[in-house]
């Protein structure tokens, strides 16, 4: 029996705000435990509410990239549960009234096909605190760090449009684009600004019916996420054809042990009594107030790929990974500028780059090779000056830290001979220093005598030290073993 | 109307309160005859009436992105009953 | 010098008849020997009052003292003193020294009044009698084996005892007009939104309103004046001017129409209430207002709503007291789910956990309609019956409470027997509307309360009526026995 896959996402975007959604304490990353939470933020009696009209504006630029509706009234509930890194004993959230409405995002396949996947709606929320679990305390409690808590999210949730992994992380990735094009987010994913709870379902190929779904959170990685689907399908699969039914239950994902386990205990006791926050009035935006953030919308991810199509000649598909990221597409744009080669600074970028960062869990923003640094490697790709393994090597020279692509051709002395001259003279030294070889060519039937010109290459490129040009050796070598015949 | 035991013991641990069991019984009368009290709602006719939350008819007001707190760490777990390093300690949250 | 009204007090610190440190200790004398039978003050802050009347005294020679400058007073111990415990009635809090002011504290504070202590209260203002209090009952300075009404109890008892010519109190459904009429005295709570709530511990967010307690209306009017403030931290706070709500006391009550619901004179109002309010109304007639029969329909569904919607953000506001991070955590807590619930049961005391649970009840899966949303439904109803009613008259009047101050444990094995003392002041918090209490009478040898509603942001005319009433008559001057000598 064939199955359907039907995925639905709800993701956790951390606004890129100085201040929390509620108070007026920092929100950046990485400050000591609870030097950053407030009365408000610890929920200290009689702390009241106030919202932050950056976060209103930033959800309000969500939507309107999104092409979503833009709540004109949208209030605020509280979602009550009891949980340590949640201080007030509930999350003020928006459920009836979300400040972003229906909305419409197209992703971009790797077969090169488009998708329209429906955003259901967007609201502001409080995030929470952190629970650790290891420190330098008894092992029988934990540490409770608020510094996180009230950090303004938009939950963007998406309409179960998606069939498979592949296209779940290019919803993923298409939002990534565009909260980072619109710079409400940072889309630092390591440190949690981006979190996905991925919603999993399968049914009978054709089927109209919806299977039971379930809900995994904690995804803080498009490899995660792409894992823990890929693993809930063939779980649910797996279950369904033993004659089992699905519950309908949270999973928590854990990206060490790449195993979801359930949650039920805590679903079943879950009411969460959702009811509108007596502190907080209604949120009222202007058409005004519209009209002006939909003027001063920065480029998206859209409009970018048709311009970096039309700007650089690239192809439909790299326009589009290169303009997906605001930061790789800024990123590419530094490189092409630096270099003068747009297709190379896309293939450099996409490539080598892309793989090792991916591979040691980098951001572009943090990557150890600056597009300065990548631009001046492809310059000297482009002219010749290193051949494309070298260009690895040196590659790795930059992200090691060693200086720029010039001071590690320098320094290794890899810059590639081209001067015929000396290639020439190279190619006769070694000719004459191999003279049994020579001799073993001129008798070897033409047919096969190609075959054993590898065997002088690898002596001329032994003696140059693999600096010099192979196309140009292997021309003059040619030349010169043809004369001896 | 009588609120039914297992009903108060769902209540309590929503709400994070011990109820004794020797004390159940004497809950759910109070909590039965508030209720009593407060069904006499049911008989309203609120057909199209919308629901007030708020007794001013005012909107949200916004604040300024603009960091206003300092540090008080000091100040706020002087008063904590248990920290460590900054933290505020619990017993093992388990998830 | 304890019998002077604010309004004399000022006089006679400022032409120097007495320094604010004399009066100071008078009055901290004053509660050294009498409180101790009527439990009024929870905590005495000597040293700092002492203090703050020494600086005022200097402001005052200055000859540009603010307003209450050298003035005593006591809070309620629901609003946030920096440094100062404030418990808020309960073993939760007991423990609790807020690093903050409310801001109707740093409002006086500003206003160089002078803070003699805290006054006691229901426990988290929950209660009509001050009998749960977890620092035990609050006595009736007229009659001490009788309540003195709740939740602002203590305040309201410190004032008729003389123990400070003003107190702050707190009204979710009549616990400043309440406790005001069972004592004798005055007092209003002003429009929702017109007294910041700003570091005041929340009962019911969009009910709890500050108001201040005096013997007279004139002195209310000279604490309003300071208390009432557009606070950008309370989102609910309305950024309206706040008159001075002293110059227009001295108006004329001519052609002034009464409204009196028809309602609030029904079955269970004791006989010598109406008759008292009856005469003050009949005051009033005689010196030129026009008294205009009203119908409040929906007035019975007032409590019903009230006992919806005050539990149901109470079960909210409370969940952050939790033993996590201030307050109460239980002894060696085996998990993290038995410190919050031992913490939370040994910490609150029954009324407290009582309307948490009901709170809980009526928001939780399948109860929120029937119950939360149609008590939202029937505060519509309430607030609509009020706008018809201010069409045709400037002010509604009728009695506080049903019956006078009732002998402690009389209602206290029957909470809804209790909570139908509020019957009369509910419906105003519901809507938003001003209410006062001032004395008008007595019965069965106890204080009478006639109660003032106005429409919204009134209170200028309300006091103006009230000041007029008390130059007519003399109640507010009737002291309990043993305090005024």
């Amino acid at each position: 029996m064939s199955w359907d896959t039907v995925i639905g996402l709800e993701i956790h975007v951390q606004l890129a705000t100085k201040t929390k959604i509620f108070s007026g304490a920092s929100t950046a990353y990485g400050a000591e435990p609870n030097t950053q939470a407030c009365a408000i933020d610890l929920a200290m009696p009689g702390t009241l509410p106030v919202l932050n009209k950056q976060a209103v504006n930033y959800a309000i630029m969500f939507g309107l990239a999104v092409d979503a509706e833009i709540g004109q009234v949208s209030a605020f509930e509280r979602k009550n549960y009891f949980y340590p890194d949640s201080p007030k004993g509930y999350q003020t959230t928006q459920l009836e009234r979300p400040i972003v409405g229906r909305g419409n995002v197209e992703i971009q396949l790797a077969d090169g096909s488009t998708k329209n996947v429906r955003i259901h709606h967007a609201h502001l929320e409080e995030d929470a605190g952190k629970s650790l679990h290891e420190g330098n305390f008894n092992s029988n409690f934990s540490g409770i760090d608020l510094n996180r808590a009230g950090t303004p999210l938009i939950e963007i949730v998406s309409e179960p449009d998606m069939c498979n992994a592949e296209e779940a992380v290019a919803f993923a990735r298409k939002i990534h684009g565009i909260v980072t094009s619109l710079g409400i987010c940072d889309g630092e994913m390591s440190q949690g600004s981006m979190r996905f709870d991925v919603n999993v379902s399968v049914k009978p190929s054709g089927s109209e019916t919806l299977g039971i779904r379930t809900e995994t959170k904690n995804l803080n990685s498009y490899k995660f996420m792409e894992e823990a689907i890929k693993r809930e399908v063939e779980r649910q699969i797996d279950v369904i054809e033993d004659g089992g039914t699905i519950a309908q239950e949270t999973r928590l994902y854990n990206g060490d042990t790449k195993v979801a386990r359930s949650m039920r205990s805590k679903e079943e006791a879950n009411d969460y009594r959702y009811f509108p926050c007596p502190d907080l009035l209604p949120v009222v935006v202007s058409d005004e107030e519209v009209a002006e953030l939909r003027r001063n919308l920065p480029e998206l991810p859209d409009a970018r790929q048709a311009r970096f199509v039309e700007q650089y000649s690239l192809s439909d598909y790299d326009a589009a990974i290169l303009s997906s990221d605001a930061a790789m597409a800024k990123y590419f744009e530094a490189v092409t500028s630096a270099c003068n080669n747009a297709k190379l600074a896309a293939n450099w970028t996409m490539g080598e780059l892309s793989a090792r960062l991916n591979n040691e869990d980098l951001s572009i923003a943090n990557s150890p090779v600056s597009a300065a640094q990548l631009g001046g490697l492809v310059t000297r790709i482009a002219d010749n000056s290193i051949s494309g393994k070298m260009a690895k090597e040196v590659f790795d020279g930059i992200w090691a830290g060693e200086g720029s692509a010039d001071e590690i051709i320098e320094a290794r002395g890899l810059k590639q001979v081209s001067d015929s001259g000396a290639l020439e003279q190279m190619v006769a030294d070694v000719l004459t220093a191999n003279q049994a070889m020579v001799d073993d060519y001129i008798n070897t039937d033409e047919a096969k005598r190609k075959k054993k010109l590898g065997g002088f290459m690898g002596k001329i490129m032994q003696a140059s030290k693999g600096q010099a040009n192979p196309q140009q050796v292997n021309q003059i070598l040619a030349q010169k073993l043809n004369e001896l015949l | 109307m009588n609120i039914e035991r297992q009903e108060i013991e769902k209540l309590a641990t929503l709400a994070r309160i011990a109820i004794d069991d020797s004390t159940i019984s004497e809950v759910s009368q109070r909590l039965s005859s508030v209720l009593d009290l407060v069904d006499q709602l049911q008989a309203v006719d609120t057909e199209g009436v919308e629901a007030m939350s708020h007794p001013m008819q005012a909107t949200q007001r916004l604040r300024e992105d603009e960091v206003t707190e300092i540090n008080q760490r000091e100040a706020f777990q002087a008063i904590a009953p248990e920290t460590e390093d900054g933290l505020f300690l619990v017993p093992k949250v388990i998830e | 010098m304890h019998n002077l009204t604010i309004a004399e007090l000022i006089k006679g610190l400022q032409s120097k008849e007495f320094s604010s440190v004399e009066l100071t200790q008078h009055f901290l004398n004053r509660i050294g020997s009498l409180n101790p039978a009527y439990n009024a003050v929870i905590t005495v802050t000597a040293e700092q009052a002492l203090k703050a009347a020494a600086e005022a005294d200097i402001r005052l020679a200055a000859g540009n003292a603010p307003a209450l400058c050298g003035v005593p007073i006591l809070h309620k111990d629901i609003f946030c003193t920096n440094g100062v415990r404030t418990s808020c009635g309960s073993k939760m809090l007991d423990n609790f020294i807020p690093p903050y002011n409310a801001t109707v504290v740093e409002n006086f504070e500003q206003a160089g009044a002078v803070v003699l202590g805290k006054t006691n209260m229901d426990e988290f203002a929950m209660g009509s009698s001050n009998e749960t209090s977890f620092y035990g009952p609050v006595k009736n300075p007229w009659a001490t084996d009788c309540v003195p009404g709740g939740s602002s109890g203590g305040s309201a008892a410190a004032v008729a005892a003389r123990l400070a010519p003003g107190a702050t109190a707190t009204d979710t459904g009549g616990s400043i007009r309440q406790p005001a009429a069972l004592c004798g005295i005055s007092g209003i709570k002003p429009t929702y939104g017109r007294v910041s709530r700003w570091g005041m511990v929340a009962f019911a967010s969009s009910l709890d309103q500050g108001g201040p307690m005096a013997r007279t209306a004139e002195d209310c009017a000279l604490l309003l004046n300071c208390m009432a403030s557009y606070d950008d931290k309370d989102s609910t706070c309305i950024d309206r001017e706040v008159p001075d709500y002293t110059a227009t006391l001295d108006g004329s009550v001519k052609g002034l129409r009464i409204g009196v619901p028809k309602e609030y004179f029904s079955e269970g109002l004791d006989a010598g209430i109406e008759e008292a309010v009856r005469a003050a109304l009949a005051n009033l007639e005689a010196q030129g207002a026009e008294l205009v029969e009203i119908s409040l329909p929906n007035s019975g569904l007032s409590v019903p709503a009230y006992y919806v919607i005050a539990p149901a953000e109470a079960s909210a506001n409370l969940s952050r007291f939790d033993g996590s991070r201030y307050g109460y955590r239980c002894e060696d807590p085996k998990d993290l789910l038995d410190m919050y619930s031992r913490s939370r049961s040994e910490g609150f005391g029954k009324e407290v956990q009582r309307r948490i649970l009901i709170g809980t009840y009526c928001l939780s899966a399948g109860y929120y309609d029937a119950y939360y949303g149609k008590a939202q439904q029937v505060r519509k109803l309430i607030q609509q019956d009020f706008d018809r009613a201010f069409e045709s008259v400037d002010l509604i009047m009728g009695p506080t409470c049903p019956s006078p101050a009732f002998k402690f444990g009389a209602k206290s094995d029957d909470p809804v027997a209790m909570y139908l003392e509020d019957i009369y002041t509910v419906a105003t918090n519901l809507a938003g509307l001003p209410g006062m209490s001032i004395p008008c009478g007595m019965a069965d040898n106890k204080p009478v309360g006639l109660q003032i509603i106005g429409n919204y942001f009134d209170e200028a005319r309300m006091l103006n009526v009230a000041h007029q009433y008390q130059q007519a008559t003399d109640w507010h001057d009737l002291a309990p026995e043993g305090v005024a000598s």
